[in-house]
């Protein structure tokens, strides 16, 4: 039998909180599990799979997630490719569950990066003595100008606007105005991105991702398993993941990981970009967005622009993109990939009220992990309700 | 803008041929000599076809602005003080591609495909190491 529609997700948490100060990371992992666990009508005796990643679990954090949860798990995967792994991990714990190795899998993330004021796009990573790193650090490579780099490489081959970004963040937020949960709720303009202070040209600061603290939590079992529990399974019809990088060989750095890990998902799912009712991808930053459309084949590289004008990406769109407001509005606290599977399966369970696609069938999640620019991850997941 | 000191530069043996040519005032690059590519960063293993003959050559020097972007917030020091700096891939005459500066001219001025050659910084260092941080220049 094909991995296709074996495995589903069969509950979902995404912790509410996105100011923390006083939780810790596994603290809000754990009250995810079980809010993930009550919404699959599952305890935690019956979890026999644990994946998990953080900011900063280091090489056993897996190991110590077990440990404060008090888990002996007969299949244990702390991958960590950045803000993708909890995409990778679903489609692990659906490979595991698949060839028996577990029946529930539960997948946790967690982070208190904006209370302890982790510089995410800004300030990281120039403290390394890895030698590889030199190559990076001594130069002061920042989160947001890698991607920055992308998006200036766009503007110039393909005439991309500054505006058309912008159009990115101002449907973000326009969607999680009709979030209760999501941290900024105020409408923008166009005008407002363009006019607030560049961080990295051409990427201005209302173009970037906010910090905030949070968390959440996903179960996985097998179909089967899952028609028993007690929310609708939404079926794992697709996976694929990647890894980009550069210089050698000097790539197009427009390539992303979406284009080999989307063309594997599609073609697991049997289903085609025309099929798709709703996408959440993984945004940084809005050209992260743009390019990830792009490269997931919703239309040709370069074309990204238009593609996101005039409406199309928003609720009642052709194609909307992230309503739970994304990581531009909602909630990103450093790796927020999880959240792009628990929204698709609330909006194809139907749960969204306001910011509701109306009779979601399908959906595909794609996250991007790392720095775009530089070298990344991708992990996609096509999800379907019958 | 301040000309920006950059951090120490951290080698293992795999990579200290780049930053020693740097120090000399060379653009250092591996050839492979087995299947004849070119690659950066350095390693121990040819990245196309992991052999392990490989040896370095001396690059041009020259080479173009891929793209770059300009950094107007770096809260971590010293790139800090230094905002904006010119943040940017050039790439090579022989064919890989450098993260690196564009010093030498006005943020405002550097475009995609403008003509660059490499500028080297040496390190002030009391370890004993004699690098510099390779950084590109507009080509005269």
């Amino acid at each position: 039998m094909s991995l296709s529609g074996a495995c589903s997700i069969a509950g979902v948490y995404e912790h509410p909180t996105r100011w923390a100060p006083d939780k810790t990371e596994f603290q809000i992992m754990a009250e995810s599990a079980k809010g993930a666990l009550d919404d699959a009508g599952l305890t935690i005796d019956d979890v026999d799979g644990l994946f998990g990643a953080s900011m900063t679990m280091g090489a056993m954090g897996i190991v110590e997630l077990a440990e404060y949860l008090n888990l002996k798990p007969n299949y244990i995967d702390g991958t960590n490719i950045g803000g993708s792994s909890f995409l990778a991990h679903v489609t692990h714990a659906a490979a595991a569950i698949h060839a028996g190795l577990c029946q529930v899998a539960i997948v946790l993330y967690g982070s208190t990066a904006a209370s302890h004021s982790v510089a995410i796009g800004t300030g990281m990573g120039h403290g390394s003595r890895n030698p590889w790193d030199s190559f990076q650090s001594p130069y002061g490579m920042t989160t947001v100008g890698s991607y920055a780099m992308v998006a200036q490489l766009h503007m110039q081959r393909y005439g991309t606007k500054p505006e058309q970004l912008a159009e990115i963040a101002v449907t973000m937020r326009r969607h999680a105005s009709m979030n209760p949960a999501a941290k900024m709720r105020t409408p923008i303009t166009v005008d407002d991105v363009l006019s607030s202070r560049l961080i990295s040209a051409p990427l201005h600061l209302l173009d970037c991702c906010i910090i905030s603290d949070g968390g959440g939590a996903i179960v996985v079992t097998s179909t089967e398993r899952a028609k028993d529990l007690r929310r609708k399974p939404v079926q794992i019809l697709g996976c694929g993941e990647s890894v980009c990088h550069q210089e050698i060989g000097s790539p197009d750095l427009l390539t992303m990981g979406a284009r080999q890990a989307g063309e594997r998902a599609f073609g697991m799912a049997g289903v085609q970009r025309s099929d798709i009712d709703l996408a959440m991808v993984y945004d940084s930053f809005t050209i992260t967005v743009l390019s990830t459309l792009e490269n997931l084949g919703f239309c040709k590289v370069g074309e990204g622009g238009d593609f996101v004008s005039g409406g199309r990406i928003g609720l009642g769109g052709e194609l909307p993109v992230n309503l739970d407001g994304g990581g531009l509005s909602s909630n990103h606290p450093g790796m927020r990939g999880i959240f792009l599977a628990i929204e698709a399966t609330k909006q194809l369970r139907g749960e969204c009220g306001d910011r509701q696609v109306a009779n979601a069938k399908l959906a595909v999640a794609h996250g991007t992990g790392g720095t775009l620019g530089v070298a990344h991850s991708g992990a996609t997941l096509i999800l379907g309700v019958e | 803008m301040a000309d920006l000191t950059h951090p120490k530069v951290h080698a293992s043996w795999e990579t200290r041929g780049y930053w020693e040519g740097a120090a000399r005032g060379e653009l250092v690059l591996q050839r492979c000599r087995a299947c004849s590519t070119v690659q950066h960063k350095p390693r121990g293993v040819c990245a196309t076809c992991l052999s392990g003959d490989l040896e370095h050559i001396v690059a041009s020097g020259r080479g173009t602005v891929y793209t770059f972007t300009v950094t107007h917030q770096n809260q971590a020091p010293p790139f800090a003080a230094a905002c904006p700096y010119v943040m940017a891939y050039v790439q090579t005459e022989e064919g890989p591609r450098i993260l690196t500066h564009i010093v030498g001219c006005d943020p405002e001025a550097v475009r995609i495909g403008m003509a660059v050659v490499a500028d080297f910084q040496p390190q002030e260092r009391t370890d004993g190491e004699q690098f510099a941080v390779v950084r590109f220049r507009p080509a005269d």
